[in-house]
């Protein structure tokens, strides 16, 4: 670690003048504003930010706590589902819902815990569903996760780009029943898939809400390791292995301002296709770099 | 060792020094979370009293983690300072709070004992240190790095410029870094956390701060927060690259979690440092600091990587104590504990984040780093701008090298809440805090004025300017 002697207060720097000009400077032209959503550019008093600023902000803050707390509209959302499956071919039953063990929002804050388990319910009904000798070469799982808005906003209409994509590229995978879980967080995609017998798993996730977006989805990717279960130590046999976040690959941010959904199945089919090559996700497997001509888009087909 | 004391007629025992150093730790929902704190406000007490009267020797003899499964444990005890450790080396816990806030303990004398101070011994004293005295015992200390700016210096407080965007456009990145600069923010680093994480994107992104700070000749560095696999390729295609960053945690398993060991952060430094692109400071060295870390509580628990040497969970604040090893062995430029992103199952609300935030600023200094804190919250927390405000000042008096400046105080991409570019100016106002002096003097040459020029464009050519700044 560089160390000396702190004698700058005596050198030529000592000015607060020049610190002002900072501070004095003119504000930035408004038009930049159009480049991106970020706040810039606001409207200063003094150092300080301007009270139209200011209330903005806090009405921003105020829609994102309401999205965190905010619960899952069932109805509407297996509504939309279904519309897609009806176009689509999955093995009966198409969709399952599916709970975690913490059985509201606040339990849900402040036990991560509970909310990657499902509750015994559930697992039975996986376990009814699941055969041994037809494993699934995917599951997809819904999960309301920090935003059910996300989910109600995104999700169908990412699925109904992703189904075509799947089927015109890979016919032969076998898809699990859809699995929408409430109360649910991103690892409890690896206990739907091993209920299942699925070698990999995508969980689509509302996003924690930022001010400027309440409703991004994120999907997590994960290769599930078939096979490594025996290697647990029996100490841990009510806790399954868990898989890390460098395991799993995440394309975050879909929404309608965001990543759009087109292009998040695209990324979706790339990391399928990659992990189903390698057997494996995370770290290992890089982005698509810019430019890259995704299989089973519409250019190269 | 016994550990136990009787308080008010009742005998509290505890199992070993975990469990102590566990059960002394003010209350945080991640330790409940983890089921190690305290079962009572009078058993926390207790448990303090027992901390109080352990010698600092002990942590020396006793490890937490296992030294033979974890490399951070050999870490830490393989490079222990005996000689820098001899001035304190026969007090107790409690002994060395009232030895760190006495006036005997210098700043000078505090950066001398420094290589002799472990994380778990930083830990526990600041288990027993209230808010005043984290400030007021960080506050002696000053850590300086250097690279094209000096940062630490004291009467400075310097900023991240965080111009992040959803999807890593340039111009919208760009036209962030122009609010930044224009507000005086920006001399700790430029450092984008981007949305892809691929060599060829980070390229870019550094091509384009790079374009940005030759044309207005702002001295300051770039980092783009991608893993550290994909900066080391970026290097690898030309990437002109400042700052090595990467999230270090406490224990080896958690940052395998990350994709991390210390032989590929070994790697990593080295790699940084071949590009030899520090520059000429105010005092006329070059800067050679090339590594930036990030840090957390909760983040080994959160990866289930939190264990100690009896299988039970070692509280989250020693652990985070544990990652300042790691970032310390890399003579990094920059740290800071990313304080409140990780959510209220760690820091519940407000208070629980206020304070984690100063114990992490308190225990990096006493450790040598040059401690910085992303004073933050995310919308799941019970926490507002109100909280990061009072943060904010604590950490000011506290001496914090640097803070975050994010438009807004939004990061539109990471989707939390930090401090804008007008808090970090609020704080150098209310404090009579000064940026960088290579960077204060940019602020009054004509480079700024020419960036000041420019940012006031009519409406029509900003477009254009932004392109200009774009490398082709």
């Amino acid at each position: 670690m560089t160390k000396f002697v702190d004698n700058s207060s005596k050198t030529e720097f000592a000015s607060l003048e020049k610190q002002k000009a900072a501070e004095d400077a003119p504000a930035l032209s408004s038009a930049f504003r159009s480049f991106t959503p970020a706040r810039i550019g606001l409207h200063k008093t003094g150092v300080s930010i301007a009270t139209q600023e200011c209330l903005a902000f806090q009405f921003a803050h105020a829609r994102a706590r309401d999205a965190v707390h905010a619960e899952l509209q069932v109805p509407g959302l297996m509504q939309a589902l279904q519309s897609i499956l009806t176009v689509q071919s999955l093995p009966e039953p198409a969709i399952l819902l599916l709970h975690s063990t913490a059985p509201d929002r606040q339990t849900y804050l402040q036990r991560p815990d509970m909310g990657r388990k499902l509750d015994i319910s559930s697992l039975q009904r996986l376990v009814e569903i699941h055969r041994a000798d037809k494993p699934f070469g995917l599951s997809i799982v819904i999960a309301d996760g920090l935003s059910a808005l996300a989910v109600e906003r995104n999700s169908a209409a990412l699925l109904t780009e992703l189904f075509p994509l799947l089927y015109r590229t890979l016919p032969s995978l076998r898809v699990a029943p859809l699995c929408v879980v409430q109360q649910g967080r991103v690892a409890i995609g690896d206990e739907v898939a091993r209920a299942l017998s699925a070698e990999l798993v995508i969980v689509l996730i509302g996003e924690r809400p930022g001010l400027s977006s309440p409703d991004s989805l994120g999907v997590y990717i994960t290769w599930l390791h078939p096979g490594k279960e025996e290697e647990i130590p029996a100490s841990s046999e009510h806790t399954p292995a868990q898989i890390a976040d460098a395991d799993r690959n995440c394309i975050s941010n879909i929404r309608s301002e965001g990543l759009c959904h087109a292009e998040a199945a695209s990324r979706i089919l790339y990391y399928i296709q990659e992990a189903r090559l390698r057997k494996q996700t995370g770290t290992a497997l890089k982005d698509p770099e810019p430019g890259h001509r995704y299989l089973g888009t519409a250019e190269s087909t | 060792m016994e550990y136990s004391h009787i308080l008010g007629g009742i005998r509290y025992g505890f199992s070993n020094l975990r469990d102590v150093m566990a059960k002394a730790t003010p209350f945080r929902s991640g330790d409940a979370l983890a089921e190690i704190a305290a079962r009572s406000a009078e058993e926390r007490v207790a448990a303090q009293y027992v901390l109080a009267n352990i010698p600092l020797q002990h942590f020396l003899e006793t490890p937490l983690i296992s030294y033979e499964t974890d490399e951070v444990s050999r870490l830490i005890f393989d490079t222990h300072d005996a000689a820098a450790f001899a001035p304190v080396s026969s007090l107790t816990v409690g002994e060395f709070r009232d030895w760190l806030l006495s006036d005997e303990a210098t700043g000078e004398l505090l950066s001398a004992i420094a290589p002799g101070v472990t994380p778990e011994i930083a830990a526990a004293v600041s288990k027993l240190m209230r808010v005043q005295d984290l400030i007021l015992a960080a506050a002696k200390i000053r850590v300086v790095t250097q690279f094209r700016t000096s940062i630490g210096l004291r009467g400075r407080l310097s900023t991240r410029l965080q111009p992040n965007h959803p999807t890593d456009d340039a111009a919208g990145i760009a036209a962030a870094i122009f609010d930044g600069l224009l507000l005086g923010s920006g001399d700790a680093v430029i450092g984008i956390n981007p949305v892809s994480d691929s060599p060829t994107a980070v390229k870019r992104l550094l091509a384009m701060i790079e374009s940005f700070r030759n044309r207005f000749e702002v001295p300051t560095q770039s980092c783009v927060l991608a893993h550290i696999t994909t900066q080391i390729a970026a290097i690898e295609q030309g990437a002109p690259l400042d700052l090595l960053f990467q999230s270090v945690a406490g224990t080896e398993a958690a940052n395998r979690s990350f994709g991390i060991s210390l032989s590929l952060l070994k790697e990593g430094q080295e790699a940084a440092q071949s590009l030899k692109r520090g520059g000429v400071c105010f005092d006329g060295s070059v800067g050679t600091n090339v590594m930036y870390f990030e840090t957390g509580q909760g983040s080994a628990l959160s990866a289930n990587a939190h264990l100690g040497v009896d299988g039970l969970p070692v509280d989250q604040q020693t652990l985070e104590a544990r990652a300042y090893a790691v970032a310390r062995h890399f003579s990094p430029l920059l740290v800071n504990t990313v304080v409140g992103f990780i959510g209220p199952e760690y820091l519940y609300d407000g208070k629980q984040i206020s304070r984690a935030g100063l114990e992490d600023h308190f225990c990096g200094k006493l450790l040598g780093l040059p401690m910085g804190c992303d004073i933050c919250y995310t919308n799941h927390a019970e926490a507002d701008q109100d909280d990061m405000d009072s943060l904010l000042t604590l950490l000011g008096t506290a001496g914090v090298n640097y803070i975050m400046g994010v438009p807004g105080a939004d990061d539109v991409m990471l989707n939390y809440q930090s401090t804008s570019f007008h808090d970090a100016n609020y704080l150098r106002r209310i404090l009579g805090l000064r940026p960088a002096p290579e960077f204060e003097v940019w602020l009054a040459s004509n480079h700024f004025s020419r960036l000041s020029l420019d940012a006031s464009s009519p409406a029509l050519l900003t477009g254009e300017l932004l392109d200009r700044l774009l490398p082709a």
